[in-house]
């Protein structure tokens, strides 16, 4: 199935002065797509998506909307609905009011723009608050109403921009399974900034991880888990324990890094060469304890355990390594493995294929 | 050990003094203008209306106040059309121009009125303006506008500019964004603005003792050359109206700053 492109970035770069807010960002998003920019804070994504907004120009590059060049278009006709990181709503104006601004800009009538508000509010769980002010709302009721207000005239895109960043923990996992039920019941397309990782794994079809100003890996959340290309993408997204060393063999997808514990296997990514400079990235939840003669993992290293942290569902670990290194570990709470112990001896493992070797260029 | 309600009654003591300090004088003048006598006595020896009547009788009275009402509502609006306008360009404008501008703007706040006056004095006299409504007007906007920058100004700096760029991605031009959003949400400062504007030009002295001639004058002015002369209850009647102006300006900008966070149902009301 092909869906058609709705928005597409040709190498759009941002300068301020001599330096590089966002370089060289090429990125293609279909129809009804969930696609996060998820970095550290200045990392280029909310550059990014306030030049697709039109609200910063970008200093080279393109942005096509429907195959259509924005860059003559001024953010008010551009016909794109945003949602600001502290929701933006007027604070003069009723909460119906608010939503129905934007319909208004687009000469509806008085009574077609209520009736279309007072819908919108219903299908975002508000139906009876739209004569309250903004500051009468709490966070979450007000993140819903800026939403109400950017989905009233069923833009073709709608930019998110760390919407939920002000709430508490548990609203916003609730709005997180609130935005992902509007984005499937309304098969709209959705740009989604955030910096909290869990956030876009849950919410993506796709994320595109922002460093420096470029996208270091864009991928469907699983694959950039599992298989992530660079250092950056396997320390910033989950946890990784890095294992420094040299490429010794590599052949297809495996390569071999001669390491301070010995030779390690591992899935290669992309740019390992063979004699020079990788890392071993591990998942601390792809580390095993082995019992003494077990040989169904590629790889094992001795250690002793040097800490224990009670996680609720699981437990995560540090090794310390014989050369005085550490690595992570975590062992979900009621498996049948002996229960990790500060302080033992212990001998782990891992499979080639739950890690990966990437190239070290730090 | 003093016990604690002492303390507290010390306390409304001093408040007390301090209140009767300042409005003391004030409220001694209003009681001398009904006075009946043709001294400065107080207590008055009996009321009457009389130095009302002779200000409402006396021309020179009658045109100076009607020319500081022109000069004030005139000084007003310009005043608050330039300062908001200016205030508006600052807050979107960073660095070393902006700053000195803003500057130049302020000065007046901190120059001596005397200075001020003089200068203006100098260049109008070379005109040949003193004497003229105009020059009165002119004179005192230079006086008004840091007010309105200042008040405007902080208006917008609690504004939150993204506000104005939600507005924007939301369809509204610049212009309507700005009519829709940024005007109702700085209007407070605006209106405090003009009320100080207004309040500063009808209570201003020095630099409308050398704008103004004995043609053309404003009350402050008159009051000033009569206070040399022989002094009489009359004084402390004009001085209670122009109390009376300054308390209705004061009056007006707290009901106005009460008016915050009413709905604007514009388009939609019910």
């Amino acid at each position: 199935m092909t869906r058609p492109t709705v928005l597409e970035l040709r190498g759009v770069s941002k300068n301020f002065g001599p330096v590089a807010a966002v370089a060289d960002v090429d990125l293609e998003l279909k129809q009804g797509e969930f696609i996060s920019f998820l970095g550290p804070s200045g990392s280029g994504k909310t550059t990014t998506l306030m030049m697709v907004a039109g609200l910063q120009a970008p200093s080279s590059g393109s942005i096509l909307l429907n195959g259509r060049d924005l860059a003559p278009l001024p953010p008010y006709k551009r016909n794109i609905g945003v949602v600001f990181q502290h929701y933006a709503l007027f604070p003069h104006m009723s909460v119906l009011a608010n939503i129905a601004f934007p319909l208004e800009m687009r000469k509806l009538g008085r009574m077609q723009a209520r009736r279309r508000a007072e819908a919108v509010l219903r299908l975002v769980g508000l139906p009876d608050l739209g004569d309250r002010l903004p500051s009468q709302l709490s966070g979450g009721q007000q993140q819903r109403v800026a939403l109400a207000r950017a989905l009233a005239y069923e833009p073709p895109l709608l930019l998110m921009d760390e919407p939920l960043g002000a709430l508490d923990k548990n609203l916003r996992a609730q709005m997180q399974i609130e935005i992902a039920r509007l984005h499937r019941e309304l098969g709209i397309t959705v740009l989604y900034v955030t910096h909290d990782q869990e956030e876009a794994l849950v919410m993506s079809d796709r994320i595109a991880v922002f460093n420096h100003g470029r996208v270091e890996q864009i991928g469907q959340p699983q694959s950039l888990y599992e298989r992530p290309v660079t250092r950056f993408v396997a320390g910033f997204l989950g946890d990784s324990t890095f294992l420094p060393g040299k490429v010794q063999a590599l052949q297809k997808e495996e390569a071999v890094v001669l390491t301070a514990h010995g030779p390690l296997r591992g899935h290669a990514s992309p740019g390992v060469r063979p004699g020079e400079a990788a890392v071993v990235a591990v998942r601390p939840e792809r580390v095993v304890l082995l019992t003494p003669g077990d040989t169904a993992r590629e790889n094992a290293l001795r250690g002793r355990i040097s800490d224990v942290i009670y996680l609720g569902q699981s437990r995560k670990f540090v090794v310390r390594l014989e050369d005085g290194s550490e690595l992570l570990g975590l062992q979900p709470i009621g498996t049948a493995s002996p229960a990790v112990t500060e302080g033992s001896e212990v001998l782990l493992g891992w499979s080639a294929t739950d890690c990966n070797v990437l190239a070290d260029s730090d | 050990m003093t016990a604690p309600w002492a303390w507290r009654w010390a306390a409304y003591a001093l408040v007390a003094a301090i209140s009767v300090y300042l409005v003391a004088p004030m409220a001694i003048i209003v009681v001398i203008s009904f006075s009946d006598s043709a001294l400065l006595t107080f207590p008055p020896p009996g009321l009457s209306l009389r130095w009302y009547r002779s200000l409402a009788e006396t021309p020179a009275w009658r045109d100076s106040i009607l020319v500081s009402l022109q000069v004030m509502v005139l000084t007003a609006v310009a005043a608050t059309a330039l300062g908001t306008a200016a205030a508006l360009g600052l807050a979107s404008w960073r660095g070393p121009l902006a700053a000195t501008i803003r500057s130049l703007l302020m000065a007046p706040l901190v120059i001596p009125h005397i200075i001020s006056g003089a200068a203006i004095f100098l260049l109008f006299d070379a005109w040949g303006w003193v004497g003229s409504l105009q020059a009165l007007v002119l004179g005192h906007i230079a006086l008004a506008v840091p007010y309105v920058v200042a008040t405007v100004g902080a208006a917008l700096e609690t504004m939150d500019h993204r506000l104005t760029q939600a507005a924007l991605t939301l369809g509204a031009s610049p212009r309507i964004a700005f009519m829709r959003v940024t005007l109702p949400l700085i209007r407070p400062g605006i209106l405090a603005g003009l009320l100080f504007a207004a309040m500063l030009s009808f209570d201003e002295l020095i630099v409308s003792l050398f704008l103004s001639t004995p043609q053309l004058r404003t009350v402050t002015v008159l009051m000033w050359s009569n206070v040399l002369g022989d002094i009489d209850p009359e004084i402390s009647a004009i001085a209670t109206v122009i109390l009376l102006v300054s308390m209705v300006l004061l009056a007006l900008q707290w009901f106005l700053s009460r008016q915050r966070g009413v709905p604007v149902l514009q388009g939609i009301g019910r």
